[in-house]
């Protein structure tokens, strides 16, 4: 808590020292650094740092451009969403469509209208400081630095800048945009019955989110919570299945006295190899009720008709598990086999001399050594399966379905598969947005808890 | 005497264990081989003679390769789709290595400002589920006409991009790289730049195979996004959009055999190709997650 107030104190102090020093640059500094002010780049230009200073001055030409033209108007109407949707009007003798607000553009580029806002105002303040620097580097008797100069320490000095640069942009487009905006998608009522433009959204303030948690025959409660139980059993079984039985087959072909130890290895290896939606969806059609395993059950009398393996949902859920096991033992393997030949020899040496059986010398130093070094693998890995889109969609599609479930969620719907049916199936962007935000939620808690209670987090020198 | 009652027990004990082992191991080989060779065997049943969906048996009645030769026909467009996958691999790979290696090298090797804040940042962001901005990626693409028939060059996009995101397991190997060649080179007079391109690059080569290889076979697999931006316009799909509907719909009921052909020319190439890259492969395993 003491730690939160010092970082709010901070923040504080920081705003508090950059007013300052704007203030003083404008009291001491020359007519040149005043016009920067209200012109970017306009003392940069007159100390012949031309880069700098039409760079700064494209932007401010930029931005009111932007502003006048476009952001402001997306931005006045941020708090209402539109409100004249578009209609065809059919009182005059040829019916006009006439266009009106798009609650959907209206949101995105209200967004990044704000955005457009900060960036301006962060490199506004970089302007001043520059004029601040000249100012002092000019009263010092040093050189300035040229636009050659600048270009250059973009390669070296400043070259973590020319890295990120490309990287940053994309995440900002393609990541931090979109997300931002689902958020705001979450707290409006965007779904099959308002599509812009004929018909707008518009905010609902928490009405989603109490949806989402109602019990009753309208809310998504209770399917929230059989998706969010099964999300979790899967992603337990998943992982640790996974981990523990791929362990013991690296133990397995590290044996002593097992041979064509390259063989069995490169036989698991394959099915990384192969793409899983050639794969799964052979091993789907196996099981099928018409499938292989049907036929040959029942041919070898066995059984005598198929069983649903995929319309049950207690058989669907088992079956995905087993088969998911098929498709994470290779990878826990092949990272079991390099961290299992790390292990010092000398460690099952003198614990044989002790007598020392195999089982208990795989719980007192196997175990404890593999936990210890791949505590963050198995952190990843849950969170990762809690997401694990592919092997259930192309098994099971998240069917069976039930007239228990609403939105469209089947028995074996994980919280991503039902997010992705609501989007594509159901257009209900507003419970798919909610259905977002908690994944994220599960996932932060999950990883937050899990994190601290590492052993590699907290004692790092462990078994070194 | 005694003693060699012992080792020979011993040694008799590990015969058995030895002989469970092998027996398990090969039990397994067999189920993790089974869905391969059934899908060889299923794409050389005739089409003609006998019926391309499901049968109930394993073995084909005669080999023929009437699904192959569809699959080239004029009636499929299964070239195009096969070529368009090529074509967002290769381009996802060249992109999406150099992407990773610049966030990787910046993050491993040079200290600046807001580098721990960038970190957390993106390591937050990627807690949200990435389907949840499939809508507005959609619409950013068809602003700029990049969805449909523009859906491949949208693709390599949206999937290059934000790829820097992902660039743990290559800065995780930087750092193993120590950094004292940096200094040193820094201290011949050498530009960050200079010791990025000709030093630290070449030591870096299993990485950016690693993740080159990783960025290449991901597309092959690519379905949910692909569909959704090629939507309903089948010259733009690729192998997984175009042949999962082979299975799922009822309209293509025969078409199993048909699958499985398409599915074993998608899987060689890719499993040759990581085959022999496989040294690396385990290599960015293995180091990724001990490091986390």
């Amino acid at each position: 808590m003491g730690k939160e107030k010092k970082k709010y104190a901070n923040i504080g102090k920081g705003i508090g020292d950059n007013i300052r020093e704007i203030g003083a640059t404008f009291k001491e500094g020359d007519w040149k650094a005043k016009v920067s002010f209200l012109i970017m780049g306009f003392g940069q230009l007159m100390h012949k740092q031309f880069l700098r200073g039409i760079l700064f001055l494209a932007v401010e030409i930029f931005f009111i451009y932007y502003m006048v033209t476009f952001g402001a108007g997306y931005l006045s109407k941020m708090g209402t969403l539109g409100e004249t949707a578009t209609y065809v009007d059919k009182t005059g003798v040829v019916p006009v469509t006439v266009y009106g607000d798009n609650s959907f553009l209206i949101l995105l580029y209200g967004i990044l209208t704000i955005f457009v806002v900060f960036a301006f105002l962060f490199l506004w303040r970089m302007n001043i400081k520059q004029n601040r620097q000249i100012q002092k580097l000019l009263a010092e008797g040093k050189k300035l630095p040229t636009s050659r100069d600048d270009l250059r320490s973009l390669l070296n000095e400043n070259f973590d800048k020319t890295l990120m640069t490309l990287p940053n942009i994309g995440v900002f487009v393609f990541i931090i945009v979109p997300i931002i905006f689902m958020i705001c998608i979450a707290f409006t009522n965007y779904d099959a019955d308002h599509q812009p433009p004929s018909s707008l959204f518009t905010w609902v303030g928490l009405e989603n989110f109490k949806n989402l948690f109602s019990i009753g025959s309208a809310g998504f409660g209770s399917t929230f919570f059989t998706v969010l139980g099964w999300t979790l059993v899967w992603a337990f079984f998943a992982t640790f299945l996974n981990y523990f039985l791929g362990m013991a087959v690296a133990i397995m072909i590290n044996k002593k006295g097992i041979k064509f130890k390259k063989l069995w290895r490169t036989i698991l290896v394959m099915t990384i190899a192969i793409p899983q939606f050639v794969s799964l969806l052979y091993v789907y059609k196996m099981f099928a009720n018409d499938g292989l395993v049907n036929n040959y059950l029942i041919k070898w009398g066995l059984i005598d008709s198929y069983i649903p393996f995929w319309a049950n949902a207690t058989y669907a859920r088992i079956l995905i598990i087993v088969i998911n096991c098929w498709v994470g033992i290779p990878y826990v393997m092949l990272m079991a086999t390099g961290i299992l030949m790390n292990i010092p020899e000398d460690l099952y040496e003198s614990a044989r001399i002790d007598g020392a059986n195999a089982f208990q010398m795989f719980r007192k130093i196997t175990l404890p050594y593999m936990l210890f070094v791949t505590g963050p693998y198995l952190l990843t890995s849950f969170t990762g399966n809690l997401n694990n889109f592919n092997v259930i969609y192309l098994l099971t599609q998240g069917n069976p379905k039930s007239m228990n479930l609403t939105g469209g969620a089947g028995y074996t719907d994980l919280l991503i598969t039902w997010l992705y049916k609501l989007t594509i199936n159901d257009t209900n962007y507003r419970m798919a947005a909610v259905i977002g935000i908690m994944v994220f939620v599960v996932t932060a808690v999950i990883s937050l808890v899990v994190y601290r209670i590492l052993p590699s987090v907290k004692d790092e020198e462990g078994f070194q | 005497m005694a003693k060699e009652t012992k080792t020979r027990s011993r040694s008799a004990n590990r015969k058995v264990s030895n002989g469970i082992t092998y027996v398990i191991l090969i039990l397994m080989s067999i189920i993790w081989l089974f869905p391969f060779v059934g899908l060889v065997f299923e794409s050389f049943r005739s089409y003609a003679t006998e019926y391309g969906g499901m049968v109930n048996y394993f073995i084909p009645k005669s080999f023929s390769l009437d699904n192959y030769i569809f699959l080239f026909s004029e009636e499929c467009s299964f070239t195009k789709w096969y070529l368009n996958t090529l074509v967002i691999a290769c381009f996802v790979a060249v992109l999406n290595t150099f992407m990773v290696l610049c966030v990787a090298y910046a993050l491993s090797k040079m200290r600046f400002k807001g580098r721990t804040f960038l970190m957390q940042f993106w390591l937050i962001l990627g807690m949200f589920p990435g389907f949840l901005t499939m809508i507005c990626l959609y619409f950013l693409l068809k602003q700029f006409g990049l969805t449909q028939a523009g859906a491949i060059p949208g693709l390599i996009l949206v999937t290059s991009a934000s790829s820097g995101m992902g660039y743990y397991v290559a800065k995780g190997y930087l750092d193993t790289i120590p950094k004292a060649l940096n200094e040193s080179a820094r201290i011949d007079g050498a530009s960050n730049a200079r010791v990025a391109l000709t030093i630290i690059l070449p030591l870096a080569k299993p990485i950016v195979i690693y993740t080159a290889l990783v960025a290449f076979m991901a597309p092959w697999c690519d379905y949910v996004f692909a569909s959704y931006v090629a939507f309903g316009y089948s010259d733009s799909y690729n192998v997984a959009v175009a042949m999962q509907r082979w299975v799922w719909t009822n309209d293509y009921q025969g078409y199993f055999t048909r699958f499985c052909a398409g599915g074993v020319l998608v899987a060689v190439p890719v499993t040759i190709l990581f085959m022999c890259l496989q040294k690396y492969y385990v290599e960015g395993v293995t180091g990724g997650a001990v490091k986390g």
